[in-house]
């Protein structure tokens, strides 16, 4: 059971004078998949970016909380694990260099049966040791799911997960995401009908937009 | 500093080894500019305070070169989110400090030795006073420059930047360091250096205390 709560309270985000959503508001307190839609531009990065607190909103609030405590944003980053295109790792070091100096900078201990499996799932065990830098593009993005899960993230953002992966890897992403959504929180920002097919739930971008 | 810091600086350091992207462009620049430095001397006999200004001009630029590399090359490289996904910023900011501190120290050490080598008039007469001087004003160096890094590093001119920005900036502590180290030259006693002294440290500690209050707002979009 997954005690986490996200309550994103009447954000609205401006760049420039340009708005890209107003006034919105969802709670999120059920393990589970949330999708998050809209067309190309319509600011699905930019919400899971405020969401990760890695962008500010131009107003509004997110609350994050764990046990019913508050997330103080110097220690959201340990409770939160991001996917995404736009994400890059080292690719001067290997696959599991980049996960030993991540488990480091966050304080803890690389744990390796973690970091094994995941490996071993996401068909990179054979590979752990190359550097980054002679991955595919699929293999990368598939690196990317481990560095967001090693640490055990109570709240998942994937942002359009299944870029650069064929059907096989879809496949396999997938079947992680379902069973990680079991203990949980979710969210999954895509145009993809197969991404959202896994949500329970959906949020749709145009619905925030000014009339 | 702690252990989250440490860890973000050995991350940097194993990274430096393996794509020498600071230390190949700090080594060239104190290399070319003592050379041009030397050849621009010829057989004249330069003063001390001719000597310590020189001296910290080659630190100056040199700094400039290499130390701005901290935060650029991970805007560059795009791996800036990723940091942000992993760690505080006060840690980002301690475990970029602390690999600028290294570099710096490496780097003027190697200066120093260049110097004391290849100049005349460096000659120094109190090394307590010039070690104190070099430990200050490389210290204050790195804080500088490391939270002149992370702003321009958001920026799109980084390379050209980066010198005008910290001009301003460094302009109190060069001058200082460089009253300091020609003050160790002539032999002068700390007693008649304590108001540099103070100067400098106050530079340092003002500096570090800022750059922790203003990164927050530096390194989030």
């Amino acid at each position: 059971m997954n005690n986490y709560f996200l309550h994103v309270k009447n954000i609205s985000k401006f760049f420039g004078r340009r708005l890209i959503f107003k006034d919105m508001t969802f709670e999120i307190n059920n393990n589970g998949i949330i999708g998050i839609s809209g067309d190309n531009g319509s600011g699905k990065s930019t919400l899971v970016k405020i969401i990760a607190g890695i962008t500010s909103p131009s107003s509004g609030e997110i609350v994050h909380q764990d046990r019913g405590k508050e997330i103080i944003p110097e220690k959201l980053h340990n409770y939160i694990g991001f996917v995404s295109p736009y994400l890059v790792l080292y690719e001067e070091f290997s696959a599991y260099e980049n996960l030993s100096f991540f488990s480091n900078i966050r304080g803890i201990k690389l744990n390796i049966e973690r970091a094994d499996f995941l490996l071993e799932k996401l068909l990179l065990f054979k590979r752990k040791d190359d550097l980054v830098k002679t991955y595919s593009s699929g293999m990368k993005q598939r690196l990317k799911f481990i560095f967001a899960l090693i640490h055990n993230p109570s709240l998942i953002i994937l942002d359009e997960p299944t870029s650069n992966l064929d059907s096989s890897g879809k496949d396999t992403v997938y079947q992680l995401v379902e069973n990680e959504s079991k203990s949980n929180i979710i969210i999954i920002a895509s145009n993809e009908q197969s991404d959202l097919n896994l949500c329970q739930r959906e949020i749709k971008l145009q619905d925030f937009k000014l009339s | 500093m702690n252990a989250k810091a440490y860890a973000l600086y050995l991350k940097d350091f194993r990274s430096e080894i393996r794509t020498r992207y600071a230390v190949n462009s700090l080594a060239m620049f104190v290399l070319v500019a003592t050379s041009v430095i030397l050849f621009s001397i010829g057989n004249e006999t330069i003063t001390q305070s001719l000597t310590a200004g020189l001296f910290w001009v080659v630190i100056f630029f040199s700094a400039m070169s290499g130390l701005s590399r901290a935060f650029v090359s991970e805007e560059e490289r795009g791996t800036s989110l990723t940091l942000q996904l992993i760690a505080a910023p006060s840690t980002i900011f301690s475990g970029k400090l602390l690999f600028n501190i290294v570099l710096v120290f490496c780097m003027n050490i190697v200066i120093t030795l260049l110097y004391s080598a290849l100049f005349d008039g460096f000659v120094i007469k109190n090394l307590a006073l010039f070690i104190a001087a070099f430990f200050f004003g490389n210290a204050g160096l790195a804080i500088a420059s490391t939270i002149i890094a992370a702003i321009i590093s958001k920026a799109g001119a980084k390379g050209t930047l980066y010198p005008v920005l910290s001009f301003p900036i460094l302009l109190p502590l060069i001058l200082t360091s460089v009253q300091l180290t020609l003050m160790s030259f002539e032999g002068a006693s700390f007693i008649e250096a304590k108001f540099e002294l103070a100067i400098i440290i106050c530079y340092d500690v003002i500096m570090l205390t800022a750059s922790y209050l203003l990164f927050d707002f530096v390194w989030k979009d």
